[in-house]
């Protein structure tokens, strides 16, 4: 290639389009351009058919009345709503079910992960079998086991099951009574706020001291007093300004009160039972992965078999366990949507449902809710990079 | 292809060499966004396809008419042990295969979700909707299809357990009830409930025999669909006798066969099939005296059975064509009859569905 190059540039100036850099960055404007051309018209194809057709397009729908119900709302919603305000039902309906079912599955899976690699035989293979069965079942069929067989078999509400503290559970859900407001709860809020902010400094103060003197302070119990002993004095100090709407017995049902619909609470069960199997494997393979030195060495100093978990092997096992634990939550997340096949009214069922059937536009529905879980997705592995940085090996 | 070519070359060409994973995930990702493409692409020219073709050229193409059918509802649409579908909507679609290819066999049913229906008629995969779709303005407005006729005319109505000892709609204040979604149904029971001033609590589910388990297994006090889906549905549950739909009828639903706008040929020929099976009965052709009837003297007669006129070629079909429907199935009264009238499990009166002269709703222009 150089012998074509002659005269004074010894350095052998290399033809503009024969530079490496030029080329890189040229092929990848000719890509770029491709596919923003195919975009375009691939967009222009599609709606040109549905304005052939006489098919909607855009979303002129968002602000017109949605004209059906939806049976758990987070938000004011009615028949009389719009489909955009439906929309934000289904989106919080979405995100409470992950929330909830992320945190459950978390200290289940953490728990069972553990007790795999319990020294107990039995309580090992228990968990072993936990994780297998859980883990070969297809999600779907782990709904409908929880909420045909086991929720669904609940009784009827005429023959509720009591549990005491005026706590009902038949086969329409769990009732409990639901707080009411009925004082001046601002105190005990406050008494809270303080308990958690004195929990924060005395643990700061906790590891500091022992960095310098070795002397540890109980602080789990201090902790304790402080975030629930405090409020709770001051709740009760102030005359407990909290009353409850307790269930009853109706036409139909038990009204009043909090009422856990089955289909919420087979997909927090199901969800959570389901990613915990995944999880405990993942936790395993963290704890397993540091390495036996580091149990032994932590065994000499004379540290106890829970403080050498708590304190050594933990944290060095979260670096390995935190990356693939976030694809647990995407999942999670994800598979949230197939809440549509026992009733649960998720963001999928209401919008890319409900909402799609009644204005037929399936194009800007997929779209957003595409959107949405990309978003989740995004917002998900953003915290937990942010997590895994934390909790990163310090290399020095 | 050209691209993922090029970003291979462009790979190989870069001097300093990239460790091999950044090559293979760039390559990877210029792949994905390819597939991505194709796909898109390939949907949209989908939708493009399907709109330039006439229907009746493609269905005589293919050999076969195509149906959007219920997957499940007992005299409707719904297939039995060996796969083979039975009801009056599937009798339907089977009337245009007859009028077509002279053989009610050349109709393939494809089962859909209320959910799916109507984008599946729109996209193409069907050829006609016959599955209890209830006809509304903003459907017709909106989702580029048309309906060719009224095959049954219906009103949304209430199922309850006996042992609640509920007698009328009005006293549902307050109870939890099931529906199925994408369909009116969804619509008309908020309205009803708003318009009543009575409280209720909706589970919504995104098929029928979903949304009727979860019924069945007392999750809800009333499941609520057209009437005559819940004479069917009622027939599926585990104590069929132990469940009474109640009186009111809180909705107009006029069922009847679906077909994209943009193709009046289309739209023409699957009208007259039902137009047809409406004029068989008023005027007394029947399978059975089809043959003798082809002789007859009666001028509206000869018309119908393609004796006089060109009126079957004016379809694009032969002048047999009602001779080639009735021949197969019969006429609209022996339809309803074997699937939901008297000779069925249903047993539905005709009411409504009776024909215009003998006190009901169906009517139909006269072939002329």
């Amino acid at each position: 290639m150089s012998s074509q190059i002659s005269g004074s540039h010894a350095t052998a100036k290399v033809v503009f389009y024969n530079d490496p850099k030029f080329r890189s960055r040229f092929a990848q404007f000719v890509l770029l351009v491709a596919i923003g051309l195919f975009a375009y018209f691939a967009y222009e194809n599609t709606s040109e058919n549905l304005r052939k057709r006489n098919i909607a397009q855009g979303f002129g729908f968002w602000d017109v009345e949605a004209g059906f119900d939806i049976s758990q709302t987070l938000i004011a919603y009615s028949a009389a709503s719009s489909y955009g305000r439906a929309f934000w039902v289904g989106l919080l309906n979405t995100l409470l079910v992950s929330l909830v079912s992320i945190f459950f599955a978390t200290i289940l899976g953490f728990i069972i992960g553990i007790l795999r690699l319990s020294r107990n035989w039995i309580v090992s293979r228990l968990a072993g079998v936990y994780i297998e069965v859980f883990r070969n079942i297809p999600l779907l069929l782990i709904l409908y086991f929880w909420y045909g067989a086991v929720l669904g078999a609940l009784p009827e509400p005429r023959d509720s099951l009591a549990i005491p503290g005026d706590i009902w559970l038949n086969n329409r859900g769990l009732l409990v009574p639901r707080p009411l407001i009925a004082g001046d709860i601002l105190y005990t809020v406050a008494a809270l706020g303080i308990g958690i902010l004195g929990a924060y400094i005395l643990a700061r103060f906790a590891r500091r001291r022992q960095a310098e003197t070795g002397e540890r302070l109980p602080v789990g119990w201090i902790s304790t007093a402080l975030i629930f002993g405090l409020p709770l004095l001051v709740y009760l100090g102030v005359g407990t300004p909290l009353g409850f709407d307790f269930p009853e017995k109706g036409r139909f049902n038990l009204t009043g009160g909090l009422n856990l619909a089955p289909e919420f609470v087979a997909m927090v069960v199901g969800l959570s039972t389901y990613t915990s199997a995944f999880i405990a494997e993942t936790i395993r393979a963290g704890v397993l992965a540091v390495s036996k030195g580091q149990t032994e060495a932590s065994q000499a100093l004379g540290l106890s078999r829970g403080q050498t978990l708590r304190l050594v092997v933990v944290p060095q096992a979260l670096r390995v366990i935190v990356p693939p634990l976030n694809s647990e939550y995407l999942s999670l997340t994800k598979n949230s949507s197939l809440g549509v096949s026992i009733g649960y009214p998720d963001l999928v069922n209401v919008f890319t449902g409900t909402v799609l059937n009644q204005t037929g536009q399936a194009i800007e529905m997929v779209s957003v809710t595409m959107l949405v879980y990309l978003t989740f997705s995004l917002l998900t592995s953003a915290f937990m990079n942010w997590f895994n940085r934390r909790v990163a090996l310090v290399e020095r | 292809m050209v691209i993922a070519a090029m970003l291979r070359k462009h790979s190989a060409d870069v001097y300093v060499l990239p460790n091999s994973a950044e090559v293979g995930s760039n390559w990877r990702m210029g792949m994905k966004k390819l597939i991505l493409a194709a796909v898109i692409s390939a949907a949209s020219f989908g939708i493009a396809t399907a709109a330039s073709a006439g229907t009746l050229d493609n269905v005589k193409q293919k050999g076969q008419v195509v149906c959007g059918a219920n997957p499940g509802t007992a005299g409707f649409g719904v297939p039995d042990q060996q796969g083979n579908w039975t009801g009056l909507d599937v009798e339907y679609c089977r009337a245009i295969a007859a009028a077509v290819f002279n053989d009610p066999t050349k109709a393939k049913f494809v089962p859909l979700s209320s959910k799916d229906r109507f984008t599946a008629l729109a996209s193409g995969e069907v050829d006609v909707l016959i599955r209890n779709s209830t006809w509304t303005m903003s459907r017709e407005t909106t989702l580029g299809i048309i309906w060719a006729g009224i095959n049954y005319y219906d009103g949304q109505g209430f199922i309850v357990n006996n042992k609640l000892g509920v007698k009328s709609a009005k006293e549902l204040n307050g109870a939890t009830i099931c529906v199925q979604q994408g369909t009116t149904t969804e619509l008309n029971v908020a309205d009803y409930f708003r318009a009543n001033k009575m409280e209720y609590k909706v589970v919504t589910f995104g098929t029928s025999e979903e949304a009727l388990k979860a019924y069945d297994s007392g999750r809800c006090d009333s499941y609520t669909t057209d009437r005559s889906g819940l004479a069917a549905d009622r027939l599926s549950m585990t104590k069929p006798d132990d469940h009474t739909i109640l009186p009111e009828i809180i909705s107009k639903e006029p069922l009847g066969p679906v077909v994209r706008q943009g193709d009046d040929q289309w739209l023409n020929l699957v009208k007259w099939v039902h137009n047809a099976l409406l004029i068989s009965e008023e005027l007394g052709v029947t399978k059975a005296n089809v043959d003798e009837m082809m002789k007859s003297e009666n001028p509206e007669i000869k018309r119908l059975l393609g004796v006089e006129g060109k009126f079957g070629e004016s379809l694009g079909l032969s002048n047999a064509w009602v001779v080639q429907i009735v021949k197969a199935l019969g006429n609209y009264g022996e339809v309803f009859d074997r699937n939901v009238g008297p000779s069925s499990p249903l047993k539905l009166v005709r009411g409504s569905n009776a024909l215009w002269n003998q006190g009901g709703l169906q009517y139909a222009p006269p072939i002329r």
